[in-house]
This record gives C-alpha cells, structure tokens and sequence, in this order.
C-alpha cells in the first residue's frame, strides 16, 4: 500500500506479479548481459561464465582491417545521416505541427511511411531504384536510404516536443519584432532541443543498427558493420562478434543516457 | 489557425475588402511552410514511393514482359509459396501470443510499480529496443544453438544427455523474435495502463468487487485498447521481419521477407519478389486500417451510449 | 520621451473583419473604430469572436477580408514581426530560458538597440511596472503577478503603437487580480498608450475600460462606455452578459407600454408597437406600501417567493401575477430592515420611469 497508486491490495499479495514480471526483465536484458560477458571470455568455446579471461576477442576486432573498415563505413554513415536527418526532420515536424496545410493528415502519413511498410520492401526498392542510377555500394546511397528511415523517428520526437511547447512563445516572439525564423532560433529552439538532439541520436542509432537495406546496397568498400556482421553470423559463430556487439551495447547505453542528460540539464 | 489555405479559392468572395490581398498572403504562407517539408518528401518520394510502385508495376508482367497475373496467381499454385505463407502466419501467431503472455505482466507490474521504481525497470525494456537486432540474434544463438549455454548447462547438471535443438528451427525463430518484439508490445501497453484512473479501480472495490474481479472487470477491460495496439503493431512487424529467420531458421524455416530476398536477390525474379511485396504491404495496410477502424467503432460506441 | 504619455499612440479602424474557420463564420463583417489612446475592451463569452479578433490585430489569424488600419495605415497583411504590437497573453508567454532582464530586452536585442541604451530602457519598465532589482531572477522564481508584471514590461519596453491583451489576469487569483486592474488602469492612464483589451469577465471589464465592445456569436452587440452598456443596454444579451436582470415581458402599442393590462410608464420615447422585454436590475426594483403608481413610479404586484439575508444586503425572489419570477436586492438600511417581507406574504414592487429599458424580445 506504499506505491503512489496505491490500491488496497498489498504488496504481498502481489509477489506472484513482481516475480513473474522481474522473470520478464530477465528474459530481457540476459542475452546483452550474457553477450557482455563472453566477450571476455579467453577462449573459443562458448563457456558460461568462461573458464579464462581476456581481451583477445577486442583484439581480433581492432586488429582485422575488414572490421575496422566497416565500422568506419558505418560510422560515418551514421553521422552523416544523422547531419541530414536531423534538420530535415525537424523542418517538417515544424509545418505539421502548424497545421494549417490542408494535406497534413497525407504528409504526416508519407513521412512516417517508413516505419509502416515492410523493411524487406525498402531494401528491394532501394536496390531496384540503386541499380538503375548507380548509388549501390556508396555512401551516397546509404545515407539517402537510412535518412529515409530515420526521418520518422525525428519527426515523430520533435513533434511531441513542440506539441508540449507553448506556441505562444514563438508568437510573442514574433510580435515582439523577430520575424519568424529568427523567432524559432532564439525561442523555440532552446526549449525543444532535448526533442531535437534525442531525434538525432535516434537517427544515428538507427543508421547504425540498420540492417536489411544495408544488405541490399552496401558492399564492396562501402560494406557496413551490421552487413559485415551479418554475413559472418550466416557462417559461423565467430566470438569476434561477442566483442563487437559488446561495442554496440555500450554505443547504445551512451547515446540514450546522452538523451536522458540533455532532458534534464539546462 | 488560418483557414484560408492553399487553394481556397471561394466563389463570389472577391470584392469584399483586401480578400484578395489576404489569400495572395495565406498562399505564400503555404508555400513557406511546403517548402519546409519538401526536402523531407522528396527524400520519402525518391526512395519509397518511386522503387515501390515501380515493382508494383513490374509484378503485372510475367517473365516473358507479358501483362499476366502469373505472378500473383503462382501464390495460390505453388506448395512452397504457400508454406511460406503458413510459416509467417504461425510464427507471427506465436510470436505475437508469447509477446502478450510475457508483456502483460510486466506492463502491468510496471503500472504499478512506484514510478521511481518503474522508471528504473523501464530502462531494461528500452535498452534492449535500441540494441541493434543483429547483437540480440548472435546473443540467443550463442544461447540456443548445440553447443550453446542452455544445451551445455543441462547436460552438465545431467538432465539431458544428448543436445536439445532449440536453434535452427522453428522454436529458435520464435525465441529470438519474440525477444526483439517484446518492447513494441509493452511500451504501448504500459503507457496506456498509465492513464488508466487509479480512482476507477479504488472505486470498483468500494463497491465491493475483490481485487481479482476488480483487475477482470475494471483494469482488463481499459487495458485491451492499449494491449490490442502492442498486438498489431507486433503482428505487422513479424509479417515482414528478415533478420532473425534468416539468421536462426537455419534454412528450415522460411518466411514471407526471406523468400523475396531469395526470389530478387538469388533468383533475379523481380516481378514475383514483387508481387510478394504487393502482397505483404496490401496486408499489412489492411491489418492496420482494420485496427484503426475497429478502434474508430469502438470509441463512436462509447459516444453513441453515453 | 521615453516611456511617459506617448504622443505616439495611434487609432485603430477595423472594418468588414470576415472570418470563416473550414465553413464556421466566427466573425462576420465586424467593424470597431479605436480611438488613439483608449482602453478598449471586447467583452464576451466563449466563442464569441472576441480573442479571434485579437489574434487578427496581432497578426496571428488571417481573416478572409476586411481591414485594419492603424493611424490610417493599412496592415491586415503585414507580419506580426512589422506591426510594432505589443502583446500580452494569458499564459504570460514568458521565455523560460532566459532571465527577466532578457526577456524584456527581447524586443529591443530585435531593433538592434545598442546594449547601454537597452539596460536603461529595461530599467525603467522594471521601475514601471515595481520589479526594480529583479532582472537577474530567472522566470520560475516569480509569482503569478510578477511574471504578469514582467509580460506586461516586455509588451511596452518598445514603445510600441498599440498594446493587446488577452485575458492577462485570469490566472490570478482574485484579490491579486482586483489589485492588478487598478494598477493596468492606472499604468494606461500614464503611458496612453492604444490599449484592446479581452476578457469574458464583465466586472473587470466595467473596472477597467474607456469602452467597452460586447461580443455575441461574432458581432459586436453594443459598443459603449460602461455606465451605459449598464444603465442603456440594446439588446437582451447585453442586458444578460452585464450585471444581472429581470426580464418582464411588456407589449407596446400606439406609443406606450404595457404590462398586462398595467401601463407602464418610461423616460425613454417607447417603441410604437411589437413584444419588448423590460430590463429591470435587481437593485432598481423596491418594495412600495402603495398599490397605485405614485408620480414616475410603476407599481407591480407580486408574492414573496423567498428572502435572503446577506449581511449587508437582502435579496428577495417574488412571483409577479403571471409567474414570472423576478429578484429584488437591496441593501439592510434599519428602515428597509423592519419591513421585511416574508415568504408567501404579497408585496408591491416598484420601478422608476427612469430606470424602465426595453430591449426586442427574440
């Protein structure tokens, strides 16, 4: 009876819940625990918890040109998308949120189509569409097709930014003598910048995690991790990936805690 | 805000006084705010819509460049197209059902939960969510697979003497899966169980119904809207998933996103690839309008009887 | 010189102001002139037109025709950013990432005032509206009515034509907001500066403006000076929205009122012919020992319904003869005390030929 919405119910009665839902958690967070762990493991069979510890596998990693190439290829897709991505997104989040166009309902349903229709069916698309023009296998390509999937991600969280922003403000901004522009960048900007910066980490994290579009048109110099990754787990199970994956939990944990710092601080 | 917009052009308002000033004015305002969004749509127009209707095209033709249906037609024709269409179904079905038997309790503990607390525990659903799917495919088969832990913990402890195969097939695709779908069921779910007024169920025992009636008749019923959201959106999303299949099927267990991968990539026959596209978007739309519309009735229910 | 009487204030002319939001008319053909210098106050309910109207004068709404000139200038198309309004709203609008002194210099750092210039000017607008010293504080360390204070210094630190306000006292609470209407009263009276102001609240209204415009369903229903939107209202919604009335169904014919078949007698000229309602303010009524009218009093019998005593004032609710219900207040003179009438018991109300207003019946 402690917890804010608190029923007449107690705690007690209620262990059954807590213990299968903790199960749950578990079930969870696990694998990355598990992952986290083998990857220090000295040894190539998969023993848990590992018999010997050591860096070797991160060695294999830094030290295999194939791997680092990608991950270069993917990081710097990944920015880039993210430097596109993020003030295109937040554009068109600011013209939705304004509202007075008649299509908004089509326009909002466009952007965010990527996240409705089938990856598969991008990655076909996109290759189909590369094949013709040239872009399979650059970086150009990469970038448009991942800033296509990441768009909706910044729009939708710049959207729910401005929407719990008080569009009065731009408007006394405005009457106050900055014109519109100037308006956004001196007072709307500041306040919603938690929305734009979690839209652009959304962004990078999406082109870097991305997979099956990346499988289609990327290759050659331009392979990306995830697609290098994948090949090799369609092989064997090469413990390498155990110390890669482990790099991109981390890469996960840091870009959403600098969401969460940018939330709070001021 | 303004309701001159682009293109409002309404008979037999000229002449009254600086009209035509005030629409020239809402018209550029228009096109201030299409320019914003251009690049965007631009972007979506190039790499979705121009590739998708092509394809949608192409799927019209047989592989002779005649306009037929025998691309559409093989669905129904070919055994193995249409275990396909079985293996998705199932697998969809069961990872859809293990995502509600696992995420209900949770969200509904994190509903609970003191928000502290909550919040806490939410960290481990999102963390997962943004862990590429790659890194949580290798982990389950590093955990599944012959040699792997749970094979090698339960011989150890002498409870199995030969190696379960629990990689490689059906129950590996459906573990795996349901591991990646789980946060899209429990987030919707826990933040609709989040508005559901605490006073409602206060009130419901008030009246006297024992919490287990009161969770039946009360809680549950207000749950279902957010509950049928995380189902959809889990059903959609495993009609046209890739990755885990292909990475854990082992070859054996195929579905719809792989056999057009199979079909464009090894195959080079863009038109059934296609035509298999066509199908999956047609019904993941339709899922989709269906649960819009199903929710569009239900709440013009609740108007209609108040 | 800077912020005292401004010998800037200018005239507002609207004229013709359509508008239709989707096929909805929220203002129609809506004309208003603004004197230079004036308190003006659009007073209505919700709905009534009169923030959209605000909105248009900022800038913020486009109207689908119509004109606002300002000291003769046309600027129904011009941005908000040229219009040189200033603006209060509701909420204060304050920007909550920057300090009082940076708010209020917003408008100045935009006219690209030099900083020793805008330092001074802050100064005085904090002195004006009493924050002296508080510039530093950031926005949530304020109170209600110092942030209304600090919305207000920023709409006014530029010294602009006109100042707009929006309902800028209703989050206050109400002794707060008895003092804030003073003290806007008295700030207009020293800057005189072109003032619109809107509110759905009539007391505040009637505390505060030169005159005041009453909106109904996107028209002005009358437009007057408040002692005679009360004493002369036009129209039975202006007689409703301000102060409370009876409303006693009287017929005219040949240039006289009747009620019933009692003639009622009137300053005013009557209306020849055609069903009228007589506006009656509660205190305008009396209880009266005699039953005949008595020189420019009417006379109208009625039972006691109810008796209310307030303290200082009493307020009865009588039955005239043909049911209507009407309500008399007044206040607990000794006098008036030992002949309180009570429940059931018949009384004779009485009402000067001074204080008798028709309006249509609709």
């Amino acid at each position: 009876m402690s917890s804010e919405t608190s029923l007449p119910i107690s705690h007690r009665q209620r262990l059954w819940l807590y213990g299968l839902g903790t199960l749950v958690l578990l079930f969870l967070i696990a694998p990355s625990v598990i992952i986290v762990i083998m990857s220090f493991s000295g040894s190539t069979l998969l023993q848990f918890p590992p018999q010997q510890w050591s860096l070797r596998w991160y060695e294999s990693y830094f030290g295999s040109v194939e791997w680092r190439d990608a991950t270069i290829v993917s990081v710097k897709v990944a920015v880039m998308t993210m430097i596109v991505a993020t003030p295109l997104g937040t554009a068109a989040a600011y013209a939705i949120n304004i509202g007075t166009l008649r299509m908004t309902g089509a326009i909002n349903a466009l952007l965010t189509a990527s996240l409705i229709i089938p990856v598969i069916l991008i990655g076909i698309g996109t290759f189909f569409l590369y094949a013709r023009i040239g872009l399979t296998n650059t970086l150009t390509g990469l970038v448009i097709a991942h800033t296509v999937q990441a768009l909706p991600l910044v729009v939708l969280t710049v959207l729910s930014g401005l929407r719990s922003y008080d569009m009065n403000q731009e408007k006394v901004a405005r009457s106050l003598g900055a014109n519109r522009f100037s308006a956004f960048r001196q007072v709307t900007m500041p306040q919603i910048r938690f929305s734009i910066v979690s839209g652009a980490l959304f962004a990078f994290i999406t082109s870097f995690d991305e997979v099956v579009v990346s499988l289609f048109i990327s290759g050659g110099e331009t392979t990306t991790l995830t697609r290098r990754m994948f090949n090799a787990l369609r092989d064997q199970i090469d413990p390498t990936i155990a110390a890669i994956s482990t790099c991109l939990i981390v890469l996960s944990i840091v870009l959403l805690s600098a969401a969460q710092i940018f939330g709070r601080g001021r | 805000m303004q309701s001159a917009r682009l293109g409002d052009f309404g008979a037999g308002q000229d002449g009254t006084l600086n009209a035509t000033a005030l629409r020239a004015d809402a018209r550029r305002e228009s096109f201030g705010l299409l320019a914003l969004l251009s690049p965007g749509l631009l972007l979506v127009f190039t790499v979705i819509i121009i590739p998708i209707g092509w394809l949608f095209w192409l799927s019209l033709f047989d592989e002779g460049g005649a306009f037929s249906a025998a691309n559409y037609a093989r669905f129904f024709e070919q055994a193995s197209y249409i275990r396909t269409f079985i293996t998705t179904f199932k697998v969809a079905f069961f990872v859809t059902g293990a995502c509600v038997l696992l995420g209900y309790p949770l969200a509904y503990m994190l509903s609970q939960l003191p928000r502290r607390v909550a919040s806490i525990c939410l960290i481990f659903v999102i963390l997962p969510f943004w862990t590429s799917v790659l890194v949580r495919t290798y982990a389950w088969l590093v955990i599944l697979q012959r040699k792997g832990l749970i094979n090698s913990w339960l011989i150890d402890l002498g409870v199995i003497s030969q190696p379960l195969s629990l990689a490689n097939n059906f129950a590996g695709v459906v573990i795996g899966m349901t591991h990646i779908m789980l946060p899209f069921l429990v987030l919707p779910l826990y933040a609709s169980m989040k508005t559901i007024d605490t006073d409602c169920l206060r009130a419901g025992m008030n009246l006297g119904a024992s919490p287990a009636a009161t969770f039946r008749q009360i809680f549950f019923p207000l749950s279902l809207p957010g509950l049928a959201s995380g189902v959809v959106i889990v059903f959609v999303l495993c009609l046209g998933f890739f990755v885990t299949p292909a990475l854990m099927g082992g070859g054996k267990v195929i579905m719809w996103a792989m056999r057009m991968e199979q079909t464009t990539s090894l195959y080079s026959n863009w038109g059934a690839g296609a035509a298999l596209g066509v199908v999956l978007l047609a019904v993941t739309l339709a899922l989709l309008g269906l649960f819009q519309w199903l929710l569009g009735a239900r709440a013009t229910g609740v108007w209609s009887s108040r | 010189m800077l912020l005292s009487i401004a010998p800037s204030a200018l005239p507002i002319g609207i004229s013709g102001i359509e508008k239709r939001f989707g096929g909805v008319s929220v203002l129609r053909d809506l004309s208003l002139d603004v004197a230079a210098g004036e308190f003006l106050t659009l007073l209505g309910p919700s709905g009534s037109g009169k923030t959209t109207l605000l909105m248009i004068l900022a800038g913020f709404v486009r109207a689908n025709s119509g004109s606002i000139k300002v000291g003769g200038e046309e600027i129904i198309t011009t941005p908000p950013h040229r219009r040189n309004i200033g603006m209060v709203f509701q909420n204060y609008a304050l920007f909550p990432h920057m300090n009082v002194f940076h708010n209020i210099a917003f408008p100045l750092k935009q006219r690209r005032v030099s900083a020793a210039d805008t330092a001074e000017r802050v100064e005085r607008a904090l002195d004006l509206v009493q924050l002296k010293g508080l510039g530093e504080r950031r926005v949530d360390q304020l109170s209600g009515g110092q942030r209304q204070r600090v919305a207000l210094a920023r709409a006014i630190v530029f010294e602009p034509r006109i100042v707009l306000m929006d309902e800028p006292l209703s989050a206050l609470d109400k002794s707060l907001r008895e003092h804030m209407q003073i003290e806007l009263r008295n700030l207009h009276r020293r800057l005189g500066m072109t003032t619109v102001y809107v509110t759905h609240d009539q007391r505040e209204a009637i505390t505060m403006s030169d005159r005041i415009a009453v909106m109904n369903v996107g028209r002005i229903e009358q437009i007057d000076r408040p002692e005679v939107l009360y004493a002369k209202p036009q129209t039975r919604f202006v007689a409703g929205f301000i102060g409370d009335s009876n409303f006693i169904p009287v017929e005219c014919r040949n240039g006289s009122v009747w009620y019933e078949d009692r003639k009622i007698r009137m300053a005013a000229v009557a209306p020849s012919s055609g069903s009228h309602l007589m506006v009656v303010r509660p205190e305008k009524l009396r209880l009266v020992t005699d039953a005949e009218p008595a020189g420019s009093i009417n006379v109208i019998p009625a039972t006691v319904g109810d008796v209310i005593y307030q303290g200082d004032s009493f307020v009865c609710y009588a039955v005239l003869e043909d049911g209507q219900q009407v309500t008399l207040r007044d206040y607990c003179r000794s006098d008036v005390l030992a002949k309180l009438p009570r429940p059931g018991e018949p009384v004779n109300l009485g009402i000067d030929a001074e204080d008798v207003v028709l309006v249509a019946a609709d």
